[in-house]
């Protein structure tokens, strides 16, 4: 045990942690705060007010040159060519068979440079895939995770909290601007999030995390673990690579067709135009349970699919997730069963998000 | 939740449960450690009345909101009395652990097991 958290990294907020009382766990080689007070008060804190993740585990990808936006147009799903300048795109990373490497959100800083956020666990995977493939084209892909902390502050109340702390407006949705923020200057602000909360992620400097923490924090937002984070994501359907994603699965039976532009030429896209046109055998579907009991991952559906995601919904007090299940069976509204550690459990398919946009 | 408490009356398995004994009866519940450890308990998935649990066997499940855990009996018996007040209100599990968070009472089988469960003291020792 002591071995093992031995070679876990820290955060620069890792003191900011302990002091606030959080729970650290082992989370891809990171050791993360996975609650402080609680999940289901971190949870409202988000939905009702504003809360703050350190979400510095994540990884960042900076590729840059003349060709950087060919390379990436290469190895992305997505258009990476619509991505304005300082704009946002989300898309998955295939491999040659169309299996999900990762997905990521992409940021053009520059008219040739962009940085694109990783998964912790896939970052080291995606560096290396990155660098595979761009030698053939004239640009630079350099590993970015030692330069920057990420932290994420979501709820109503986020974008007007940073707004206080920010010397010029705040980016729209899906953009993104080089501010300063809590005294801290070139603080990359991101009109993105991973909740269904409006928000902001800042990826700043690591030596000034702690200042921009600490600002945030003393305007009122609470620190949220990532079980909240994960709570949090899956009443809004979004997907967790590992669970919802792997190379096994392709992103059109994972719903992710709208981030596939096959025309573009993406490693992958056979499949995907493959699976479009022919379909899958199995989709990702949300759902709810509908008597007692919480479905977790790994959990099989009675008479074929699968269980990738399950929580307790902290907002709507039962049983949510998302599962793979056989074509024909994914109407909403169809009911079925989950084999729930040795009981049944009745469940239905549901639309996304889990909770209602307007609350 | 309260503070950390380990009661002195009470008997304590390794695996975070504890036993009020009665002569040859006892009442089951999960420990303070225990509670804190899984965090808020948002699911409690009660055994049958009459069911035989063996010492170190799992006998019932608890889930937080992250995950689920098998709570282990810490002696062996029958099971004469459930908590169905959990089902409806899990979170005394971790409001109230050793009272109204209690889990089942068992008629014990082999009453002499309970020489090999720790005191309080031994138990919070344990944990450190």
């Amino acid at each position: 045990m002591a071995a093992e958290t031995d070679t876990l990294k820290r955060t620069p907020l890792h003191e900011r942690h302990v002091a606030a009382g959080a729970r650290l766990v082992p989370f891809a080689g990171w050791e993360m705060p996975v609650q402080y007070r609680g999940i289901r008060e971190e949870h409202a804190a988000v939905r009702e007010r504003v809360g703050i993740f350190d979400v510095s585990h994540m990884g960042e990808i900076e590729t840059r040159g003349p060709q950087a936006e060919e390379l990436l147009q290469r190895l992305l799903s997505n258009d990476v060519s619509r991505i304005p300048e300082r704009g946002a795109q989300y898309s998955v990373l295939c491999n040659e068979d169309g299996g999900v490497l990762d997905d990521l959100f992409t940021y053009r800083l520059g008219p040739e440079r962009f940085l694109t956020v990783t998964n912790a666990a896939n970052h080291e995977r995606d560096l290396a895939w990155f660098e595979r493939h761009a030698r053939p084209y004239e640009a630079v892909v350099t590993d970015r995770i030692h330069a920057y902390a990420m932290l994420a502050v979501q709820g109503p109340q986020a974008r007007a909290l940073v707004a206080e702390l920010a010397d010029a407006d705040l980016p729209k949705r899906f953009a993104t601007a080089e501010l300063t923020v809590a005294g801290v200057p070139r603080v990359l602000v991101c009109g993105t999030g991973y909740t269904g909360e409006d928000g902001v992620e800042l990826l700043v400097p690591p030596d000034h995390a702690t200042a921009v923490w600490d600002a945030v924090t003393a305007l009122g937002a609470e620190p949220v673990g990532l079980g909240a984070r994960d709570t949090l994501r899956l009443e809004a359907c979004f997907h967790l690579y590992g669970n919802d994603l792997t190379e096994d699965r392709g992103p059109i039976e994972a719903g992710l067709g709208w981030c596939c532009k096959e025309e573009t030429g993406f490693i992958g896209a056979e499949r995907a135009t493959r699976d479009r046109a022919d379909g899958t055998a199995e989709r990702l579907v949300p759902f709810a349970i509908t008597g007692p009991g919480i479905a977790r991952q790994g959990n099989p559906v009675v008479g074929g699919g699968v269980v990738t995601s399950g929580t307790l919904s902290p907002t709507l007090g039962y049983g949510i997730g998302l599962a793979y299940l056989p074509v024909g069976r994914t109407e909403p509204g169809t009911p079925f069963e989950i084999d729930v550690r040795g009981k049944t459990r009745t469940a239905e398919v549901r639309t996304k998000p889990l909770i209602p946009e307007e609350r | 939740m309260a503070d950390a408490s380990y009661p002195p009356d009470l008997s304590y398995h390794e695996e975070h449960d504890w036993a009020r004994i009665e002569g040859d009866t006892a009442t089951f519940g999960i420990t303070w450690y225990a509670q804190d450890q899984l965090g808020e308990v948002v699911f409690f998935d009660p055994p049958e009345v009459g069911k035989t649990l063996r010492k170190g066997d799992p006998y019932a499940e608890v889930e937080s909101v992250k995950a689920v855990s098998d709570v282990i009996a810490p002696l062996s018996g029958e099971i004469t009395e459930v908590n169905e007040a959990l089902s409806s209100a899990p979170e005394a599990i971790n409001e109230d652990p050793y009272d109204s968070g209690w889990m089942v009472k068992v008629r014990l089988s082999d009453p002499s097991e309970v020489d090999s469960l720790m005191d309080a003291a031994a138990y919070q020792e344990s944990l450190t």
